[in-house]
């Protein structure tokens, strides 16, 4: 693995889309680019440890709709998406639930839990 | 039925148009919903990133919906759900339907139209070949997939680089489909860029730019397309280029249209580049005391400025409702060239202005470092520095309402002037 080296990144933390040049040295980390301080740490994150918020959908009895939109309540590691996402497919949700409510704690040992996002 | 304000959708746009008219003082207020549930499209837009300005904080689209829900369910504002608007007569009466009243009709003093806007389809772009099942525009496959519970397809290309395109490759592929390509004609993407990051990119979903799907075949359910190169600047198929890839689905993300079918019937003067009604700072249309905001006017890429423009509607509605609205002198038109493709609101009177004004505007090509320049009668009147300009990213140039101080019956131009020029 190379011990420098410099990497092209566009900031996602917000739509303004911040090109990004993140410069590892070691344990060195540069960010330039970015026009705020969460650029910085997105940058230094991509590198070290990338993280994804999860948005998906997970069954539900008794609500209007046959499926509830949920999303992980930080980012979870970038490895474990799929995984994540398999634990969303598994839940079994009853109706009533408001946004908000917490539906899988501490999944994947990861610290993340799994939110639904709107009252069904 | 009597009402002070009658808001047609309920959206985002809708949302909050009435809440700000309450807040307001107007307390008569009415929203008429097609669905069966407030909240408009936010409720399929599953993903995050919306009310980063509205809220400082990144939310998901139906937990942005959700706030505004519980924000009119503390008022007295009434929901019509499940309920659609036939017509609208010069006297504001509102001719209104649903399963359960029939066809019923509400009286309004002014109204606000917040109808959102509608996906170009197949037959808008005319994709040659058979008509079979599977093919879908994206907002209609993400409709089945977040609200319905419904898979569309196992392998699906999707065509047009459009953020809705791009969030659905990505949604497909977190649901176990494989997404072969996002097929775009244009050589740039047309939605945001941190949606080809983090969409595509993050995915290994590869953008084939400068391509198009010229040809879609099946019997029964889609079998193949036929993607072929396009030449970069006319976007014409360049022949012998075309490429067969075997798939079930095809997904189309080729453009919005604001939903205007309401507006032309009751004659509101539209204007041609952006499909919606011409409207002034007020957001009022050419129907004295009918308002209109968010995608009916204009395709927004950001909910957050649908928010603030459909305020902006709702407070000048019970403005004019009380009365209260200025028009005393002949507004100040706009008149964009160099690469603008619009600018919203389309006219204005500088004294209804507040301390500063937001122009919205797009550009018809990518810019890098820039000025948009606003001038009168040849002299330059503000002149602003801009880092990248794009088609995919709406343009908000908030400028001192002073610079146009006393102005009445000008045409005010904006330009776009690239800095390599100074």
């Amino acid at each position: 693995m190379e011990c420098c080296y410099e990497k092209k990144l566009v900031c996602v933390s917000c739509p303004m889309g911040c090109r990004l040049t993140v410069t590892v040295c070691g344990d060195n980390i540069n960010v330039s680019g970015n026009t705020c301080k969460r650029g910085e740490v997105y940058g230094k994150n991509e590198v070290t440890d990338p993280r994804r918020m999860i948005c998906s959908t997970a069954r539900i009895k008794g609500g209007v709709h046959p499926v509830v939109p949920v999303k992980t309540d930080k980012p979870i590691p970038e490895k474990l998406k799929f995984k994540c996402m398999d634990v969303i497919n598994s839940l079994d949700l009853k109706s009533p639930v408001v946004a908000g409510d917490v539906v899988a704690a501490n999944i994947l040992d990861t610290d993340v839990n799994i939110v639904v996002t709107r009252n069904m | 039925m009597n009402f002070d304000l009658v808001v047609v959708g309920g959206g985002p746009a809708g949302m909050a148009a009435a809440l700000e008219a309450y807040n307001n003082g107007i307390k008569s207020i009415a929203i008429v919903e097609r669905d069966v549930e407030p909240g408009g499209i936010l409720q399929q837009c599953i993903h995050n990133g919306f009310g980063l300005h509205v809220f400082k904080e990144e939310l998901t689209g139906p937990e942005y919906a959700q706030r505004f829900i519980n924000m009119t369910k503390d008022t007295e504002i009434k929901y019509f759900l499940d309920t659609i608007v036939l017509d609208i007569a010069q006297d504001k009466t509102l001719t209104v339907m649903n399963s359960k009243q029939g066809i019923f009709e509400l009286k309004a003093k002014a109204i606000v139209l917040a109808m959102g806007c509608r996906e170009r389809t197949r037959s808008g772009i005319g994709i040659a070949g058979d008509r079979p099942s599977g093919v879908f525009t994206a907002g209609a496959a993400q409709r089945y997939i977040n609200i319905e519970g419904q898979m569309v397809g196992k392998k699906v290309i999707i065509l047009g680089s459009g953020d809705i395109g791009m969030i659905m490759a990505r949604r497909i592929v977190l649901e176990g489909g494989e997404v072969i390509a996002v097929v775009a004609r244009s050589s740039f993407p047309k939605g945001l860029t941190r949606n080809v990051v983090q969409c595509l990119d993050h995915y290994n979903i590869p953008m084939w730019y400068s391509h198009n799907i010229v040809g879609i075949y099946g019997k029964e359910r889609v079998e193949k397309v036929v993607v072929a190169e396009c030449d970069k600047k006319t976007k014409a198929v360049i022949p012998g280029t075309e490429k067969e890839y075997a798939c079930d689905t095809v997904l189309l993300s080729v453009g919005l249209i604001p939903e205007n079918e309401l507006s032309r019937q009751v004659g509101i003067k539209i204007d041609r580049k952006t499909s919606g009604p011409v409207v002034t700072e007020s957001m009022e249309t050419s129907m004295e005391g009918v308002f209109a905001c968010g995608n009916v006017v204009h395709v927004h890429d950001l909910v957050d400025f649908v928010t603030e423009e459909s305020r902006k509607a709702g407070k000048n509605a019970a403005l004019y409702i009380k009365g209260e609205i200025t028009k005393n002198s002949q507004p100040n038109t706009f008149k964009v060239a160099g690469g603008l493709s619009y600018a919203v609101p389309h006219m204005f009177r500088p004294e209804n202005l507040g301390d500063k004004f937001d122009i919205l505007m797009r550009v018809d090509r990518v810019f890098g470092k820039c000025y948009l320049v606003v001038t009168e009668g040849g002299k330059e009147l503000g002149r602003y520095k801009k880092p990248f300009l794009t088609p995919g990213e709406m343009i908000k140039l908030t400028v001192p309402s002073s610079i146009f101080k006393g102005m009445a019956g000008k045409e005010i131009g904006i330009t776009v002037e690239p800095e390599e020029e100074k």
